[in-house]
């Protein structure tokens, strides 16, 4: 038998196989962002956005849609990727994936390429459900795809860490909840950091996040709080350093083997 | 015969300071079905899992059909199928799905016929859609070897196959171990059960403590280190051994009414004859009479607790 380079089977079984996890819950993940969005609408659309009419020149109903896909596509892909490669070690199946021909790179493609096709699924979900309340008119749709895509690959690996690095459920939830979240919601999600006192602007700053946020809103309205070329540049150093760490986890076997 | 797995100075020392393996070198033939044999926590397991690049060796190389498992553990892993001690298979997934999982995995090219023919090798084929949480445990047991198989592996690693099988179960895997081994698969298995191995093993290994002791075909090894008894049943029992029987290892048993003696199998002259000779000349007359082989078994735990005994 000759020896394989890439070792394609064997990534399109396990992306097929994660993909299959997802479908077994098909309903729920379809109705849970279409549910949590029209919430979205009426709290913070239609209760808020009476009295906040406009954001940049945006109203305020369309400016919280960009915010509000992030948000989800960071709570997904680190849920989907920690847990894809979490369960396996919680019971014991991850002995096949480590016994297989397959190497660390081809892994790392099938699971988080998986979760991130969640991800990235998940939000145009969203997107749909947003525009039947406000009327959505996207500037720049190829760099919106372009942001959307990397997002969702760089949080899907960083969930990817989180899933191997946690030695239990409660570390799994750990970091989405005390780090993500606050992050997320500083982040400028239903906001302009305009509008915070000048302080408390400068601190946002060191939140990678805001970043995330404001390169995605620029897609869509083509004005943001930060600049798009710098928003692009700290997305990818995010994604660089995820990837650096995937990368020593497998050189080391860390949390992986004996 | 042409060695297919070579192991060489192998070490295994885990975090916690547990020496698991030390200095194992082994050989494994080529078509043979061989036995590792040990206690618990002799490290048979580490073994195993350090050959299917499931735990990294201390020190030591192995080389699987010639490629070395770690800098060409393609080649190495993708001729090898393990059937892990521990049941664990994807609880959500059906019987089907699992094992062409396992298939693709493997880098094998989806073959639909294959995998029917696996499964109804091992008695799964109508349980094909079923959901593997729903299946007993024996079912479990076999559908992981079925994702073992699933990729057509030339080496086949049995970690206890038949813990909590039954015997009808056993029986069926015994002879798949067969079929396997007649097309050419190399079978490296463990057990607890020793008859097991002294029926299905061409060769045996035993691992205690984590160092291997024996490596030996099995009838050598039974003829070598085997023991085989007669037992004389006496008309009359007796107080002592009578004089005159010095040459032969003579036992008297069950209160004086069985006489047993102990020969070994190597030697030409068992001195049975002679001895029955001598006995009819001294008048003890017996009613019955059997020879007795000691099992692998009891070889085993001899070798065993003697290397225990010679540690402490
Ligand atoms: N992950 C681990 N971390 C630390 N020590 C371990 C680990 N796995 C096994 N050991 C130790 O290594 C030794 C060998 O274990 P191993 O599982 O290889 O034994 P075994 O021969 O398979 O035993 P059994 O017949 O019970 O399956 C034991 O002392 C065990 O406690
Ligand atoms: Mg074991």
């Amino acid at each position: 038998m000759r020896a394989i380079a890439f070792n394609r089977h064997g990534v399109w079984a396990i992306y097929r196989f994660e993909l299959a996890r997802f479908l077994r819950t098909l309903l729920q993940s379809v109705l849970t962002p279409v549910i949590t969005t029209s919430l979205y609408f009426v709290v913070f659309g239609a209760a808020i956005g009476a009295r906040m009419t406009e954001v940049d020149g945006v109203p305020y109903g369309a400016f919280i849609v960009p915010g509000l896909i992030m948000l989800s596509v960071f709570m997904e892909s680190i849920s989907n990727a920690s847990f894809g490669i979490h369960f396996p070690k919680f019971t014991g199946t991850i002995f096949e994936l480590l016994s297989a021909p397959v190497s660390a790179f081809e892994i790392v493609l099938a699971y988080v390429g998986a979760a991130a096709t969640k991800s990235v699924g998940l939000a145009l979900i969203i997107l749909a459900t947003a525009s039947v309340f406000v009327p959505i008119h996207i500037l720049h749709p190829f760099w919106m795809v372009a942001f959307l895509v990397l997002t969702a690959i760089t949080f899907c690996l960083f969930g990817f860490i989180i899933g191997i690095w946690a030695r239990n459920w409660e570390q799994m939830q750990i970091v989405p909840m005390l780090i993500v979240t606050p992050l997320t919601f500083l982040g400028g999600a239903f906001y302009s950091i305009d509008m915070l006192p000048p302080a408390w602007r400068t601190v946002t700053l060191f939140n990678p996040v805001v970043y995330l946020i404001s390169g995605f809103r620029w897609t869509f309205f083509g004005s943001a709080d930060v600049d798009v070329g710098t928003s692009l540049g700290m997305t990818l150093v995010f994604l660089l350093t995820c990837l650096a760490l995937v990368a020593m986890i497998f050189r080391t076997g860390y949390r992986l083997k004996n | 015969m042409r060695a297919i797995i070579s192991i060489s100075g192998l070490t295994k020392t885990y975090a916690s300071g547990q020496h698991a393996l030390k200095n194992v070198n082994l050989e494994i033939r080529e078509g043979e079905i061989f036995a590792l044999l040990g206690p618990n926590g002799a490290g048979k397991t580490t073994l195993i899992s350090i050959i299917c690049g499931i735990v990294t060796a201390s020190s030591g190389t192995v080389l699987v059909d010639g490629h070395d498992i770690v800098t060409d553990y393609r080649a190495a892993r993708s001729r090898i199928g393990l059937v892990p001690q521990e049941l664990v298979a994807d609880a959500f997934e059906t019987v089907r799905a699992t094992a062409g999982f396992s298939r693709g995995l493997f880098g094998r090219a989806p073959n639909p016929g294959y995998v029917e023919s696996v499964l109804r090798d091992l008695s799964l084929w109508d349980r094909r859609n079923d959901i593997i949480m729903t299946l007993s445990g024996g079912m479990k047991r076999r559908v992981m070897i079925a994702k073992a198989l699933s990729h057509e592996p030339r080496i086949l690693f049995l970690d206890e196959p038949t813990a909590g099988v039954d015997v009808e179960l056993r029986r069926d895997m015994w002879a798949l171990v067969r079929r396997l081994r007649d097309s050419g698969v190399t079978i490296i298995l463990t057990t607890h059960y020793i008859d097991e191995a002294e029926e299905m093993a061409d060769r045996i290994g035993v691992i205690s403590q984590g160092e291997l002791i024996v490596v030996e075909d099995k009838i050598r090894l039974m003829r070598k280190l085997g023991k085989k008894q007669l037992t004389l049943h006496l008309q009359d029992p007796m107080a002592s051994i009578p004089a005159g029987l010095e040459a032969w290892k003579l036992a008297l048993n069950a209160g004086g009414s069985e006489l047993e003696y102990t020969f070994d199998t190597n030697e030409e002259q068992t001195g049975i004859p002679a001895l029955l000779r001598r006995l009819s000349e001294l008048g003890v007359a017996f009613k019955d009479l059997h020879t007795r082989q000691s099992s692998l078994e009891e070889i085993f735990v001899n070798l065993v607790s003697e290397r225990k005994g010679f540690r402490q």
